[in-house]
């Protein structure tokens, strides 16, 4: 079954259409990557399945059932999101207790300080951190603060929007460890927005390349391991990376 | 500041290094000493081992940086004072707020009436005394009634937006744009003086600043990340304005009512001064100024007592109100 | 030849609730008509040395440094009145974001004949030839019209071709760069960056170049500085970096994902080493 679907989706903001005419399906337990410049529509796509972006038409379907415009309860044990700033991601006056205890009180799950616990640890971060405020955290603390409370829920569908992009190199590596080990043991599908190429490689096993919202190429990892993009703009793309 | 913490700061891997060992210098001098010491070190501990040993620590820290201001250190003692004062006032006071002593109308502040005496030869040091309870309850009943109204008004606006922000804000706006103390005068007119009229009136009158500074600060909450992903975790409207706005929108909320108190006391002093408000015999500071007014020349004191009251309180408050502004204040939220 | 920068002990502090931290714990380096580049994570003071260099730290922030010369000018004894004529005309600096570094309310070009009428006086005539040139040099196609134009109306990587072009319009001696492209896009950070090393190198001036990014700071610098923590842990030539001595950026080189990755994990940096250097 895949894991999520979308068909002939076209999104839009007031009156600018930002995505067009997208086609995608995304097999369970695959991790797969948009990739493009800022503008390129990637984060919206991610938004919309999310429900955080509801002007869109077409179709999305998360594990076999169709979405609607909105934010719904039912979903958010599907699919949940990690956002790309850590630093705005976390309730300044809550402390990571409260913040990962949240979504079990709205889902009426017992054995909360149990779980908090054991996410926490899941996660690599120690029990200390427990009753600490986001701001006593580091950057990279807080992301994984904030992958604990996306996984609070034990969601099959994982939407990352750039997840290490503020992050320094060092704790980039350390979250993206993370990611990978989460996966392979909760068995996760990925969708990764990224413009960081190398972290695809990492990462996914597959990627799509956007551009002014449309998809210029779908393509394995391997294509892009061996520099054997076909389209123009992804081959461009690919230089610029290894260029710098 | 990221600067310098964060090169420790991702340490993963346990470490005794952090927090901890500032605490160990401080057992070795005397026994009460350490008692202190370790209520402050469990009360600024690094990684705190519940929720209430958290909460407790971040009130302590607003405290200790209240105490750094002596302007707001001032305005905390005056408002105590205060409330020292209304608690106490039977005892405080030497005589009767209301007992005439028709012979003795009109005294100079002397060592038997430390402020005088008025036109009915009633003590004016005991009457302000006791007129503290008129203040203080006024005060406290309208921040009550329209903190939360406001604050309600103006979350529920920002965070719907649409028809709804319209239909409320439209509201606000009709009631800001008429002044203060007029709309509070039309309605005691309307609903018969009395100092709960006055007090239903205050409150009507201020709570649309409350709803305002609610929706704009709703407004950049909103869209942020964290109550996004509470919504994707599927809370509704009720759970994310009660629970994740409001709380970010009080520490602005208690500010503004602490600096707006001050006006608070001077519109329920006006009131009283033209009457509308609390009635005759009961000592609120307004009515004794206005019944003073007609001796302001030759017996000054009698309207000059409450003056100075009125004008101690309201300073104390915006004393307060300015210190609790610089620790509270979101923006600085973090540095500390 | 003297070095256009010299920089002996320098040391940046700032107050905290439990006394004061460096954030810069004496450092040394010196800079001639060269580009150098500074590298280090978030917290390892390097921005803090670029600015310490513009004496840009405001209190109760405190730089002491043994010795700070610019050109034989010993930059720890200015006052602020004569830092300020150095600033721009001298030593220039290029910030992260243009987004807040522009003013909103002036147009581009208004902006960039500011920076230059700052330093010197010029007729009105030569001020707009100077402006078009310079916009010419940072590959704008259409000066004219983009001197016209509110900071709001360019995009994110002309903005920072409009802060290049502002800052080196009064052809200083030393450009200092601190993250000048990582709020841009990939393909345009390229772009900005080639126009940053080509003004460099014809002009002859010095560049330092601050940044998070090795293969960046390797691909337009000649020397580099690694930091860690306050403290300058690596020096090498920009070629060399590949074969670092030091543990940390040794590190740094293995954590980062290549685009044709293999490691089923990235070795992660065992931070315990150095936290207490």
């Amino acid at each position: 079954m895949n894991a999520l679907t979308l068909e002939n989706l076209d999104i839009s903001y007031g009156d600018t259409q930002v995505v067009h005419g997208v086609n995608l399906s995304i097999a369970e337990g695959e991790s797969f990557a948009l990739v493009g410049e800022s503008g390129s529509g990637k984060s919206t796509i991610l938004r919309a399945i999310a429900g955080l972006a509801p002007d869109w038409e077409g179709e999305i379907t998360v594990m076999g059932e169709k979405r609607s415009h909105r934010v719904e309860r039912s979903v958010s044990r599907q699919v949940q999101m990690v956002f790309q700033d850590p630093y705005g991601s976390l309730h300044p006056r809550k402390t990571i207790d409260a913040a990962l205890s949240e979504p079990l009180a709205i889902h009426g799950i017992a054995n909360r300080g149990e779980r908090v616990e054991a996410m926490l640890t899941a996660v690599g971060l120690d029990r200390r951190f427990r009753f600490r405020y986001p701001h006593q955290l580091s950057g990279g603390q807080r992301q994984r603060v904030a992958i604990a409370r996306a996984l609070m829920l034990e969601p099959k569908v994982m939407l990352l929007d750039e997840p290490t992009s503020a992050l320094d190199v060092s704790v980039q590596a350390e979250i993206l460890n993370l990611l990978k080990r989460l996966r392979r043991e909760q068995g996760l599908t990925f969708l990764l927005v990224t413009h960081n190429l190398p972290i695809v490689s990492f990462l996914c096993d597959r990627l799509a390349v956007m551009r002014h919202g449309r998809i210029v190429e779908i393509a394995d990892v391997a294509q892009l391991k061996a520099g054997q993009l076909v389209e123009p703009y992804s081959r461009e793309l690919l230089a610029a990376t290894e260029g710098t | 500041m990221r600067v310098g913490s964060s090169a420790v700061g991702d340490l993963i891997v346990p470490s005794p290094l952090r927090g901890e060992g500032q605490g160990e210098g401080f057992f070795t001098t005397g026994n009460r000493r350490c008692l202190l010491m370790t209520t402050r070190a469990w009360l600024l501990a690094d990684s705190p081992t519940s929720r209430w040993q958290a909460s407790a620590g971040r009130t302590y820290r607003v405290f200790t940086q209240l105490l750094r201001n002596p302007l707001s250190v001032l305005g905390g003692v005056i408002i105590l004072v205060l409330l020292l004062t209304a608690a106490l006032a039977p005892w405080i006071a030497p005589y009767s707020a209301t007992g005439q002593d028709l012979a003795n109308r009109l005294m100079p502040p002397s060592a038997a009436h430390w402020m005088g005496t008025d036109e009915l030869g009633r003590d004016i040091f005991s009457r302000v005394i006791w007129g503290s309870q008129i203040t203080l309850t006024i005060v406290l009943l309208v921040a009550l009634i329209s903190a939360p109204l406001g604050l309600i008004i103006g979350a529920v606006a920002g965070y719907f937006g649409g028809w709804v922000d319209k239909i409320l804000m439209g509201i606000t706006d009709i009631f800001l744009s008429l002044p203060k103390l007029i709309l509070a005068l039309a309605f005691v007119a309307a609903l018969g003086p009395g100092i709960n009229n006055a007090v239903i009136a205050i409150a009507i009158t201020s709570w649309p600043a409350y709803a305002r500074i609610a929706r704009a600060e709703t407004l950049t909450i909103r869209n942020a990340e964290y109550i996004q992903a509470v919504q994707l975790a599927g809370g509704g409207p009720i759970r994310l304005i009660v629970r994740h706005i409001l709380p970010l929108c009080t520490s602005s909320m208690i500010i503004r009512v602490t600096l707006d108190m001050a006006g608070v006391i001077l519109t329920a002093a006006g009131l009283g001064f033209i009457g509308l408000g609390a009635q005759p015999p009961l000592p609120e500071w307004g009515a004794m100024i206005s019944r003073g007014r007609t001796f302001i020349l030759d017996q000054w004191w009698v309207a000059t007592m409450p003056g100075f009251a009125i004008i101690i309180v309201s300073l104390g408050f915006c004393f307060l109100g300015d210190g609790l502004r610089d620790v509270l204040d979101p923006k600085s939220e973090g540095k500390s | 030849m003297t070095p256009l920068l010299a920089v002996e002990d320098l040391r940046v502090s700032f107050p905290t609730h439990s006394g004061r931290v460096e954030v810069v714990k004496g450092i040394s380096f010196t800079l001639g008509r060269e580009r150098l580049g500074i590298v280090g994570e978030s917290g390892s003071g390097k921005s803090m040395t670029g600015r310490s260099i513009l004496k840009l730290i405001r209190k109760p922030g405190l730089v002491t440094a043994d010795r700070m010369e610019f050109d034989g000018i010993d930059l720890t004894a200015l006052s602020e009145h004569q830092m300020r004529a150095i600033r721009g005309a001298r030593i220039s600096m290029v910030m992260q974001d243009p987004k807040f570094s522009l003013n909103p309310v002036m147009t581009v070009g208004e902006q960039i004949a500011e920076a230059l009428l700052t330093h010197q006086k010029l007729a009105r005539k030569d001020v707009h030839q100077r402006v078009i040139a310079m916009l010419e040099a940072v590959r704008i196609n259409d000066p004219e019209r983009v001197a016209k134009l509110y900071p709001h109306e360019v995009s994110g990587g002309m903005g920072q071709r409009v802060m290049i072009a502002m800052m080196l319009i009064p052809e200083p001696e030393l450009l200092i760069a601190d993250e000048p492209t990582s709020a841009l896009d990939v393909s345009v950070q390229a772009q900005v960056l080639d126009i940053i090393d080509e003004l460099v190198r014809n002009k002859g001036m010095g560049l330092i170049l601050i940044s998070h990014d090795l293969a960046l700071v390797s691909r337009y610098c000649d020397r580099i500085l690694v930091m860690n923590a306050g403290t300058i842990v690596e020096e090498c030539a920009a070629g060399e970096l590949a074969n670092a001595q030091h543990p940390y950026t040794r590190g740094l080189l293995a954590a980062m994902p290549t685009i044709d990755e293999a490691r089923e994990e990235l070795p992660v940096l065992d931070r315990t080493q150095w936290a207490g250097t």
